[in-house]
């Protein structure tokens, strides 16, 4: 998902494995998973299942993949994915990363299935805590992408520079090799020259985590709401999951669910509960908007968007859902953005100066 | 006084619960009113103020919310998490109440109770007791009532597996409705038709998908007419239990059939949209690659099922096992 590739490539060549990178979702990924998945099936499922046909063509054999324990199906896709491939006649193995809490012992079996370097536990620790250390890098890099984007002067800076800056990590090896790339690739993008002047509104990205981790899947919905002056901030993202699912439940997921628990009480699977709890949460630090981004047909988010239209009534903070399959284009995305963000920029303006006659954001 | 009037709408878990909980509301004393049973207007005030994106059963459950909402004092809309300690049910289900509460404005007060026998031993009777609660009766009258209620409900169960209707059941286990007259429609076929209750029952929403099989001379078997000892058991060929009550239910008797071989053909009755189907429908297809000789079909329905593009699937599905059998036959 996105760029985290880099750092669980390194991770997977460290514990002894010839790792196959598929080429990044495309639309022809797209068509392939769509042909052969069923077809109320979620985008996510449909790009994955492309993705290992891609992957299949270049050599591999195995599938590391996450479960999960419902009630969203995504916990069963690994399951799935296994029975249409072998149908296809591409018997895979896969090894399904469940969550720890609930068969210790199987995971442990499965990390050592996965240790073909053999590695001492605690030379497994390490490497596993040095990948997890450049998702990290990563993930800061790219917040770091969307404060800068919406204030750069010359259009695309940002986006070259960052491209720069994912490069220089993802060839780190060593602990403090990251360290210092990371170092060097946040003072690249901070170059970036800025107009600090300009009026940017702050937009909130909930949803469900994999269209909003993946920009082929959310057809790089940041990159375009950055063009048009939107500082955005995702609450999501990987190493925040992971620590959720992992460990206890972070002080963070708490206020989620404290946040939600007026209107949706119940896990309901998926990120249901965190896009409501999300979306309180942002019209209470003074966002000026939230995006929901979902895959066609995502129960847990449709109950989410049910209750989202009186989320926004309380709080004053208008909402914006993208339900997103293979048929979402983005000419019509960006044109719905375009709007969304219009209406944005006049709200402030109107609630910062109640006359409204002159504004800063002149068109 | 006038009793209070609780509502139960007509749609999702009603095809299972209903007779269990009107039991139990009656006993207490108060007055159950229900939406009955499906009809445009419903569907088309569903369709108007859910979300486009729901599947058409929960477009349904709001239009019997909506009709239900005027004429009750309050409504009744469980959030039935799990009972049998294994799975859950339909996200949708677990957000129900709150989809209702937040975008059907002028709703009268919801009793939106959560029933998850996780919790512990008594968490039916602590979710029943708090229902009870709710209307100030003791615990004392909330056993009685319950009591007689799960005496409706195993009669009601007892009723659908010999292949009552659930509507006509209802009346028999409530002991309204006089027993049907013993008269079988003739049929030479029997096709599982599988499915989740509220689209396989529901008439309006399947266009009558049952009449038009007895029609057809073809003797349907539903999820809920085989007994669960015969299918609860029997596992699936999969890394894991499916998460969701009824499609996993649909996914054992699937299984069960394809093997027995008692049927002559199989019919899946699907929602457009369904979240759960997507993976339900897959492994049955999968499987049926593997009995050629029962066929398999999917029916996807949704607020758009036309009644003619459906009568002319079902016909052609029966002429072709039909014509099939007849072939087997001469054969040997």
């Amino acid at each position: 998902m996105g760029q985290s590739y880099l750092a669980f490539e390194m991770l997977m060549n460290d514990l002894g494995h010839e790792v196959i990178v598929p080429p990044r979702p495309s639309k022809k990924t797209l068509d392939l998973g769509v042909r052969y998945a069923p077809e109320f099936a979620c985008l996510p499922l449909k790009i994955l299942l492309g993705t290992y046909l891609e992957a299949i063509a270049r050599g591999a054999d195995t599938v590391v993949t996450t479960g999960g324990v419902g009630p969203c199906r995504a916990g069963l896709y690994a399951g799935l994915h296994e029975r249409i491939l072998a149908d296809l006649g591409h018997p895979m193995r896969m090894i399904v990363l469940e969550p720890p809490r609930l068969r210790p012992l199987e995971f442990i079996r499965q990390l050592r299935m996965l240790n073909q370097a053999h590695l001492s536990w605690r030379a497994y620790w390490e490497v596993i805590k040095k990948g997890w250390g450049k998702v990290r890098a990563l993930d800061n890099l790219e917040k770091l992408s969307h404060q800068i984007r919406p204030r750069e002067r010359q259009r695309g800076d940002t986006n070259r520079a960052y491209a720069r800056a994912v490069a220089m990590v993802g060839e780190a090896y060593t602990p403090s090799d990251i360290a210092e790339a990371e170092r060097a690739a946040t003072a690249l993008l901070r170059a970036v020259p800025q107009d600090p002047d300009r009026a940017v509104v702050k937009v909130g990205i909930v949803g469900e985590i994999y269209v909003l981790l993946e920009p082929a899947a959310n057809l790089e919905i940041e990159e375009t709401l950055g063009h048009l002056g939107v500082e955005v901030e995702r609450s999501m993202f990987l190493t925040g999951w992971t620590r959720d699912n992992t460990w206890t439940l972070s002080t963070h997921g708490m206020t989620v669910k404290d946040a939600a628990q007026p209107y949706l009480p119940e896990l309901i699977g998926g990120h249901g509960r965190d896009s409501v709890g999300n979306t309180v949460l942002y019209a209470k630090r003074g966002f000026d908007g939230v995006i929901q981004l979902a895959p066609f047909s995502c129960i847990p988010e449709i109950v989410a968007r049910t209750i989202l239209p009186r989320v926004s009534r309380d709080h004053n903070i208008p909402v914006l859902t993208f339900f997103l399959d293979e048929q979402t284009a983005k000419a019509g995305m960006s044109t719905r953005l375009e709007a969304f963000v219009d209406l944005l920029k006049r709200k402030k303006q109107n609630t910062d100066s109640p006359g409204g006659a002159q504004g800063r954001y002149s068109a | 006084m006038s009793k209070i009037r609780v509502g139960i709408p007509g749609a999702l878990t009603y095809y299972l619960y209903f007779p269990l909980w009107q039991r139990f509301l009656t006993e207490l004393g108060l007055e159950v009113v229900t939406s009955g049973r499906t009809t445009k207007e419903l569907l088309d005030a569903g369709v108007r103020e859910a979300l486009a994106d729901v599947c058409v059963p929960v477009k349904v459950f709001f239009g019997h919310v909506m009709a239900l909402r005027d004429k009750v004092d309050c409504l009744f809309i469980p959030r039935v998490v799990c009972l049998n300690r294994r799975t859950v049910y339909c996200p949708k289900f677990l957000g129900l109440p709150d989809m209702i509460r937040h975008s059907l404005p002028g709703c009268p007060p919801i009793i939106d109770e959560r029933m998850d026998v996780r919790e512990g031993l008594a968490a039916m009777v602590g979710a029943y007791r708090r229902i009870g609660g709710y209307f100030g009766r003791n615990l004392v009258q909330v056993l009685q009532a319950l009591a007689r209620a799960q005496v409706v409900n195993r009669r009601y169960n007892r009723l659908l597996q010999d292949g009552c209707a659930p509507q006509a059941a209802m009346a028999l286990a409530s002991g309204t409705g006089a027993p049907a007259p013993g008269r079988e429609a003739p049929a030479d076929l029997v096709f599982g038709v599988l499915g989740y209750p509220y689209a396989v029952y529901d008439d309006f929403l399947n266009t009558g998908l049952l009449s038009k099989l007895r029609q057809l001379r073809v003797r349907a078997l539903t999820m809920e007419n085989l007994a669960p000892r015969l299918w609860a058991a029997r596992g699936y060929d999969f890394s894991k239990r499916l998460f969701w009550t009824f499609s996993d239910r649909v996914v054992r008797v699937a299984n069960q059939l394809f093997e027995s071989g008692n049927v002559d053909g199989i019919i899946h009755v699907s929602v457009f949209c369904c979240g759960p189907d997507s993976i339900t429908d897959k492994m049955m297809e999968l499987k049926a690659k593997g009995h050629r000789t029962i066929p398999f079909m999917t029916l996807i329905i949704d607020e758009h099922t036309g009644e003619t593009g459906l009568t002319t699937r079902l016909e052609a599905f029966a002429d072709m096992v039909r014509r099939r059998k007849g072939a087997t036959k001469c054969s040997k």
